[in-house]
């Protein structure tokens, strides 16, 4: 180490749009200003994974982590624990106002993670392919191409059980092989960079933070294969991950690491990028491939799978980022290491986005089989505001809401498809009483209608049916017969649907039915929505007892629906209330509630 | 309303004819239109639809198929402000709403102005600082909506 120290500054989206780039600037400033330049260097690392608590620096070697970080902290850091080997107290994370938690280590946010797919995000700067390289970057490739044949690589795979990180989890090695085994030729192999699950950002956060290890595992995958093409489909929205991503295809072609003739071995690959335009539906392979080959992105009906044909009607091979992310360190480590971690039928990590109503959003990375509550509460750090936890959501708008019974289930492929939800690709959304499990369905209904390409039947008229019926019922004019009717759309939609889309886009619905009837049933017979969140079944009441007569709120009512003489109680006439909530903040004397 | 007509500027030519042998180019193309002008201009529409003989259907069919290609200039100031689930559990529909009112325009509009726009978008991958809107590419996150008017000075002042 030429330095003495090192400081980590996040350059992940979340800690940019929070002023990571001027925090860097400022130590480039100080550090000069303070003669430390030749000693100390500065890092703009990817994703340290707690964004709720950023822009983020860390201090190398003492591991010191600083949190919510702003420019003009920076002085005091260079001054204080740079100079004089002080840490300053009052950036360090504290979540009780008791002992200072000074290091990473000691935070609990990371004390149950282990980090695989996100092991150099955070630690290496994702513009420098020397930094990837000394952290076994580029090793894998090189124990493949020298050492191993195509098969052994297909074998590894096959043997760590390792499974599509993009929601299905169907084999990695299978897929390999399916298409290894094609006639010899034109294959291409892809990355499914195509991240468009709301709530989820694990894939940004990879290539932003490591982008080489997507190039290294490609260029794995295209030898076993046999594919000499290979194409990151990224959505258009991940500026910086393109960024990175075009940095990193540079530098590795400039060390012989990509094109021609691959160290010397004999085998060429190649990486171009396609740009995603939004369309949620591209998530699916076939209509993946349909828009690289730029039409719209509408799926096909598999058989053929795109393992026998593909891209211009070739063998290819989909792998999704995080996937391909756990590749240089199987190959590396070998089979036997990560088939080690994890459950009996789901071998190594989970990278997760946990967001929504709880303490710590961010990135996490667990071992598959940590359960929820371990998720939630130790790393999650709880739900915020003091509320109480009343669901979590994984899969996005393909996935299922699961209770509060459910919290203790280890994670894997299995479990979560048994309790009517799905791994998905990483999206974890936490909820709280004050979330409504109808409202939410209807949220994820929306998305997909919106987002179906309306190919099939099913999924174009089925959504429809089932978003008109949620709409009918957080409306206050729901009946038992839309229970039943929505039941068996959601089962034909399952059943009928072309893609993964619409095969699951009811699951949303299925599992708030299955496990939140009561609360349906509420809206539907009661009128009565218990965390207020859907305003048409909301009422407005004046308590006579606390009107004073004022006459503040008749006079702030947009619709005039309040009525009343001075100093007598007033009347809110519930046909014409439109639920703005005007006169609840109006009235003085708190006598104006809803519920 | 009669379109201002855009002129193909040389660089997006140079673009096209680098394109224009590779297989599957249509959205890498359309990806270049919108960065050069804001938004799929129909004259432009109609130029690549000759320079890379695709029937303008094909380029209208995928141009309307993908979320992030528009047909419309957007305002000098486009605010994106983000539906995301954890945005949405946050209040990002109540940010819109204070947004909409405010500038009095609705969804995919533009003020009279031609000053401000404003999108729903789906997830722009910093959920930790839910509820948040994106104005140019620059990011104002755990937003209330008290800090709409704000927001809306802000960019007004600068013209």
């Amino acid at each position: 180490m030429a330095y003495e120290s090192y400081v980590l500054v996040c350059g992940g989206t979340a800690c940019c749009s929070g002023g990571a780039d001027k925090i860097i600037e400022a130590f480039a400033n100080e550090l000069e200003a303070a003669g430390l330049k030749e000693k100390v260097q500065v890092v703009a690392t990817g994703c340290l994974g707690f964004c709720e608590q950023g822009p983020i620096v860390k201090i190398l070697p003492q591991g010191t982590f600083y949190v919510q970080v702003k420019a003009e902290d920076v002085k005091e850091i260079v001054a204080e624990h740079l100079v004089k080997g002080r840490v300053v107290q009052r950036l360090c994370y504290d979540p009780e106002q008791a002992k200072k938690l000074v290091a990473e280590a000691n935070i609990p946010f990371y004390q149950k993670q282990y980090r695989i797919v996100l092991r150099n995000c955070g630690v290496i700067d994702p513009e420098k392919i020397e930094d990837y390289i000394a952290r076994d970057g580029y090793k894998a490739i090189e124990k493949v191409l020298f050492e191993m044949t195509p098969e052994q690589v297909v074998d590894e795979m096959l043997k760590s059980g390792l499974r599509g990180r993009g929601g299905a989890g169907f084999p990695t090695g299978m897929k390999w092989k399916f298409a290894q085994q094609q006639p010899k030729g034109q294959k291409y192999m892809v990355c499914n960079a195509d991240e468009g699950d709301p709530g989820a950002y694990m894939d940004r956060s990879t290539l932003e933070g490591d982008p080489h290890s997507i190039l290294e595992a490609m260029t794995i995958a295209g030898y076993a294969i046999g594919a000499s093409k290979g194409f990151i489909y990224i959505r258009a929205e991940y500026p910086l991950a393109i960024h990175r991503l075009e940095v990193a295809i540079a530098q590795a072609h400039e060390l012989g690491l990509l094109g021609d003739d691959i160290l010397g071995s004999g085998f060429s690959f190649d990486i171009e990028l396609r740009f995603g335009a939004g369309a949620f539906v591209c998530g699916e392979e076939t209509a993946l491939l349909q828009s690289i080959e730029g039409n719209r992105g509408m799926p096909k009906p598999r058989p053929p799978f795109p393992a026998v044909k593909g891209l211009w009607g070739r063998p290819t091979v989909i792998n999704n980022v995080e996937t391909l992310a756990n590749i240089p360190v199987i190959i590396n480590k070998g089979a036997d290491w990560f088939s080690k971690i994890g459950t009996a039928t789901t071998k190594g990590t989970k990278v997760f986005a946990l967001t929504g109503k709880v303490n710590n959003s961010g990135l996490i990375e667990v071992p598959m089989g940590t359960t929820l509550r371990e998720i939630i509460f130790d790393i999650g750090g709880g739900i915020r505001g003091g509320h109480k936890f009343k669901a979590a959501q994984t899969g996005g708008p393909s996935g299922g809401i699961i209770p509060e019974q459910f919290l203790d289930t280890p994670i894997d492929y299995e479990s979560l498809a048994k309790i009517g939800s799905i791994m998905g690709s990483g999206g974890l959304i936490v909820m709280d009483e004050t979330d409504c499990v109808v409202d939410i369905a209807k949220f994820y209904l929306d998305f997909t209608v919106d987002e179906s390409c309306g190919k099939c039947a099913p999924c174009r008229i089925g959504g429809r049916k089932l978003l008109n019926y949620l709409k009918k019922i957080t409306d206050g004019r729901g009946t038992e017969q839309d229970i039943k009717d929505m039941e068996a759309i959601c089962d034909a939609m399952n059943k009928a649907s072309l893609c993964g889309l619409g095969q699951t886009a009811s699951n949303p619905v299925k599992s708030t039915l299955r496990y939140f009837m009561d609360e349906y049933m509420e809206h539907i017979h009661d009128k009565k929505c218990r965390s207020g969140k859907c305003s048409k079944l909301i009422q407005y009441k004046i308590d006579p007892a606390k009107c004073k007569g004022c006459t503040m709120c008749a006079r702030k009512c947009p619709a005039g629906a309040i009525s009343g003489t001075v100093k007598n109680p007033h009347v809110i006439d519930q046909t014409k209330c439109i639920k703005c909530g005007a006169c609840e903040s109006t009235c003085k004397f708190g006598a104006i509630s809803h519920g | 309303m009669s379109e201002k007509l855009e002129t193909m500027t040389p660089e997006l030519k140079a673009f096209v004819e680098e394109w224009k042998s590779k297989p599957g180019n249509l959205i890498m193309v359309l990806h270049r239109v919108q960065q050069t002008y804001g938004y799929i201009p129909r004259n432009i529409a109609i130029e690549i639809s000759t320079m890379l003989d695709v029937p303008l259907a094909k380029i209208y069919g995928v141009v309307t198929f993908y979320n992030f290609f528009r047909l419309q200039k957007s305002g000098k100031y486009n605010v994106q402000v983000c539906l995301g689930t954890a945005c949405y559990l946050r209040g990002g529909d109540d940010i819109i709403k204070e947004f909409e009112r405010r500038l009095g325009v609705g969804l995919n509009a533009t003020t009279e102005d031609g000053l401000f726009s404003v999108e729903a978008v789906r997830c722009l991958g910093c959920c930790g600082l839910a509820p948040v809107a994106v104005v140019n590419g620059e990011v104002h996150g755990k937003l209330e909506t008290k800090d709409v008017e704000g927001i809306i000075e802000q960019y007004r002042k600068l013209g």
